[in-house]
């Protein structure tokens, strides 16, 4: 019987992948507002010169360590002046570019290299996997923190400098997370029918692997790249990353440790923004994940 | 289960020795080590006696040699600021860094565990949201700013704790809290995840035909084969965190081997660093490799491999 | 309900809520069994049988709804049961094997550890006794050398062993009923029979009553004393096995038996039959009969109300009067 009316014989109306995806992304909160945060935050980091009420290098002894607006300071520097007497504010502005640069451009170093090495071992196997691994293991077996402090003193703490120590250190999980998905690509049957057509290596490489394997390498670099703005931040507090008086939140924090005691807000509220760049970062990284994975989180 | 530990030992030595390479390289990474030992205002000849003395003119490939031997026989030269071994320095500051990282990899186990447990017998729930929010955080704090906030209240404000030192065991609390906080979300996630998995699994439905009470289908039957992966990653969280106990070390001025390296990493005191890097990398290949062994024992089916 | 009655479950509906609305996956069945009996739940992937023995072990997912009239085991009331009663029942007096041997044993610990749990959840007896017990339920399934077996873990035993474990398990406290969820589906060929076999060779012994849950009705004719053929969450036919095989009067149950080769009634070199057609979508209200979508003698009135109808032998839900068997007769 193939009655229309029949309730019975209803097909399955399914969305679309494509309105599946639209749906997930709408439906993801955690995604949403990361990428609201970050974007926010790219946008006064692009802006800066513009949007900063004063210039963050302008030191002035006349009006040290103003309070913010919400502990009775004034509109002039709505939050406050460290103790030099420049604007909180307007350093803070400043100091996500250094934040936003570190972080994207080393993401991005480590990721050219990560994603070298762990596509080579997935793509080749054999010799090439256990040397990949090896140094894996290597890599993950020094200490970053202590290690990028030690080049860092030693070459000096320029922008160029931590942001070249931090690409140089961050490639292990873009390696291990590339290795592992290159490996499940490439025993696909469409891989296999590249090859048997004829199809080189770099093709193979660039047309089929990569493009499938992307999803995951925007996960990681996301991850990354908040990796490396906390650990730029650390080595600042310490000391031994940007150095004065390059506005770095890190470095901050660790101008407003002295003072903490008495004006906590000094190292409040580079902290609090730094966490919240974090975070935001963290969240689109998840819920990229998310709704990028196959089989999604319910 | 022989065969797989003799060759996860030989991983392990292989990177040592690669690792031990590396860190050896970092005395030449600043260009002359004799110049910067010798200080801004040397002369030429200051330079090339301490160049002598030290052995900085002979090839490299020797000086790691020479120098490895005696690293081997626990002797690491001597420090250039304190003038005192090198070994000698680590050893005395390594116990508060251990303390601190034995308790702060307990605080994380014993927080993360039961939450992602909780979180797991009922995912979605409010427990599941909290402990979510918790790991989410998190991974987003920055240590040095998470210990200075609970210096300014619990220390400060509050007045209940000490804000520095290693006097006492209340000196710990903090500096344990910030340093655990920083390996829970990884940990709790894990569990969750082991959790869930195995509360799905097959084994547990059988477990529950048995007429198993629920105690036992989630501790006896579940946890056992969740806990699994997670004591292998507590291990290489320990490793990790024994190395970032430099920023919590710093933020409450607790003179560990991490306070240790800080120091000496101000002061160009490249021998001191050097031994600290090659003990940190130590540290977490032998708790890794550890790990492996203990995984290989809890599964069954390693155990029998 | 006669005083041997085993088993008595009259009207069970369960419903499990979905995104798109509720999935009603069994609706209004009844079936009851005496001690020693055997009854066989019949029918493809989905339509229900899984759901509805772990419904009486009520051992259901969260979410989802079960609802009968009566549900009751021996003396007691399975819909009414607290939660510590049910745990009593499990594993003692009604057990259950499941179709996944390879998963079901847990890997953390020993053949020797899982099977002494069961009798020690329920009887207070010492270790040793629990071996013993242990050992010889071993052997009594097939087991070689089952003292030194006690020590293996599941993952050193193959599919046949480990089911053949699972059944020991099962029978460790001497159940009343046991629960057979397509015990051989994921076995070899060859393994099957055994398997097959021993269940039944066990039952008589042990004067057990099973629920045989399958998709083979090959299966079927050999073990059953009785007959439910499931559809779509519905018992289109039910009856004594040798009433429904020889005179199948839904037109579903003739389809599943023309998928079989049957010695003596399939010709050799013949074309065995399939029955066209998918399992409809259970989502959203269900009325009349679900196979309607797939039945060669559909009728406008199959989508209304369908009368129970049956011989003194059986009983089966067709619009027809005879299941249309005449017409299927008419056109062969």
């Amino acid at each position: 019987m193939t009655d229309a009316t029949d309730p019975l014989t209803r097909e399955w109306q399914g969305p679309t992948p494509r309105d599946m995806l639209v749906a997930k992304v709408k439906g993801h909160t955690g995604l949403l507002i990361g990428v609201g945060i970050v974007g926010l935050l790219t946008f006064v980091a692009i802006l800066a010169p513009v949007l900063a009420p004063h210039d963050p290098y302008a030191q002035s002894l006349m009006t040290r360590m103003e309070p913010p607006v919400f502990l009775g300071g004034t509109w002039e520097h709505p939050l406050g002046t460290d103790h030099l007497g420049r604007d909180y504010l307007s350093r803070l502005i400043y100091g996500a570019r250094v934040s936003l640069l570190i972080g994207a451009v080393a993401a991005l170093i480590s990721g050219l290299i990560g994603t070298a090495m762990g596509v080579a071992a997935g793509y080749f196997g054999g010799k090439v996997d256990m040397v990949v691994t090896f140094l894996i293991n290597v890599r993950l077996a020094m200490p970053v923190v202590l290690v990028a402090l030690a080049v860092v003193a030693i070459l000096g703490g320029s922008l160029t400098v931590v942001i070249c120590v931090l690409g140089l250190l961050l490639w292990d999980r873009f390696a291990v997370v590339m290795r592992a998905s290159t490996l499940q690509v490439s025993r696909r049957d469409y891989v296999a029918a590249a090859r048997s057509i004829g199809a080189s290596t770099p093709r193979i490489v660039l047309t089929e692997i990569m493009p499938n394997i992307f999803n995951n390498l925007i996960v990681v670099i996301t991850l990354e790249m908040a990796h490396a703005i906390l650990l730029e931040a650390a080595l600042s507090f310490l000391g031994l990353g940007v150095q004065p008086p390059t506005p770095s939140w890190g470095l901050m924090v660790s101008e407003g440790k002295n003072m903490m005691l008495f004006e906590p807000w000094l190292v409040l509220i580079p902290g609090a923004v730094l966490f919240l760049l974090v975070l935001a970062i963290n969240l689109m990284g998840d819920g990229l994940r998310d709704v990028t994975a196959p089989e999604n989180r319910s | 289960m022989l065969p797989f530990i003799l060759k996860r030992l030989g991983l392990a030595l292989l990177v040592a020795f690669t690792v031990s390479f590396i860190s050896f390289l970092l005395l030449f990474l600043s260009g002359d080590p004799a110049a910067a030992l010798a200080g801004e205002t040397a002369s030429g000849e200051d330079i090339e006696a301490i160049r002598r003395v030290y052995g900085f003119d002979r090839p490299m490939l020797v000086q790691y040699g020479e120098w490895l031997v005696s690293a081997l026989q626990g002797d690491f030269g001597e420090s250039y600021y304190f003038k005192l071994p090198v070994a000698g320095l680590i050893a005395e500051r390594l116990q508060v860094t251990m303390i601190l990282g034995v308790c702060g990899i307990s605080f994380a186990l014993l927080t993360a565990v039961p939450l992602g447990v909780a979180a797991a017998i009922r995912p979605n729930s409010i427990v599941d949201r909290v402990a979510l929010f918790m790991s989410v955080a998190g991974q987003a704090m920055p240590s040095f700013w998470f210990g200075l906030i609970l210096i300014v209240v619990f220390a400060i404000q509050l007045g209940m704790l000490p804000p520095s030192g290693a006097e006492t065991w209340r000196h710990f609390i903090l500096p344990t809290v910030v340093l655990g906080y920083y390996a829970m979300p990884a940990i709790m996630r894990l569990t969750r995840a082991g959790m869930l998995d195995t509360l799905n699994s097959d084994y547990i439905r059988t477990a529950r035909a048995k007429g198993a009470g629920e105690g036992r289908v989630l501790f006896k039957h579940a946890l056992r084969n969740a806990i699994i992966p997670v004591v292998s990653l507590a291990a290489v969280q320990m490793g990790f965190m024994l190395g970032g106990s430099i920023v919590v070390e710093s933020v409450f001025a607790l003179h560990g081997a991490g306070y240790l390296a800080w120091e000496s990493i101000a002061r160009n005191d490249l021998p001191t660093v050097q031994a600290l890097i090659l003990v940190f990398s130590m540290f977490y290949i032998v708790f890794t490799f550890l790990a492996d062994v203990l995984n290989a024992w809890l599964d069954p089916r390693m155990r029998s491999a | 309900m006669t005083d041997d009655t085993l088993l008595e479950v009259r009207n069970l509906t369960l419903d499990i809520p979905t995104g798109a609305g509720t999935l009603h996956a069994v609706r209004g069945i009844d079936f009851e069994l005496r001690r020693g009996e055997t009854l066989s739940i019949v029918g493809e992937s989905g339509s229900g049988k899984s759901l509805t023995s772990l419904a009486v072990m009520g051992l259901l997912g969260k979410g989802i709804r079960r609802d009968a009239d009566v549900m009751r085991f021996e003396d007691t009331d399975l819909l009414t049961a607290s939660r510590r009663r049910m745990r009593a029942l499990r594993g003692d007096r009604i057990a259950m094997i499941f179709q996944e041997p390879m998963t079901s044993l847990n890997p953390a610990y020993t053949i020797g550890d899982q099977l002494i749990e069961t009798l020690k959840l329920h009887r207070r007896v010492s270790t040793s006794a629990a071996r013993a017990r242990a050992v010889e339920l071993l052997e009594k399934v097939g087991i070689t050398a089952a003292a030194s077996r006690l020590g293996q873990y599941p993952h050193q035993l193959s599919g046949g062993l480990r089911q053949r474990v699972m059944i020991a398990l099962a029978l460790m406290c001497e159940p009343d009923l046991l629960i057979a969820d397509e015990p051989t589906t994921a076995l070899d060929v060859t393994i099957q029979a055994q398997i097959l076999r021993l269940l039944v060779d066990l039952t008589r012994e042990m004067d057990m009553a099973m629920i045989l849950i399958t998709h083979d009705l090959g299966v079927v004719a050999r073990v059953a004393d009785k007959v439910a053929v499931m559809y779509a969450g519905e018992l289109v036919e039910t009856g004594p096995a040798a009433a429904v095989f020889e005179r199948p009067s839904h037109p579903y149950t003739r389809g599943l038996l023309r998928c079989i080769p049957q010695p003596g009634k399939t010709d050799r070199g013949s074309q065995l039959g399939t029955i066209p057609g998918i399992v409809p979508s259970l989502v959203g209200e269900v009325t009349g009969c679900a196979f309607r979508t797939r039945c060669p003698h559909a009728v406008p009135e199959c989508r209304a109300a369908i009368p129970v109808r049956g011989d003194a032998a059986h009983d089966f839900r067709c619009v027809h009067a005879d299941g249309a068997i005449s017409a299927e007769k008419e056109t062969a």
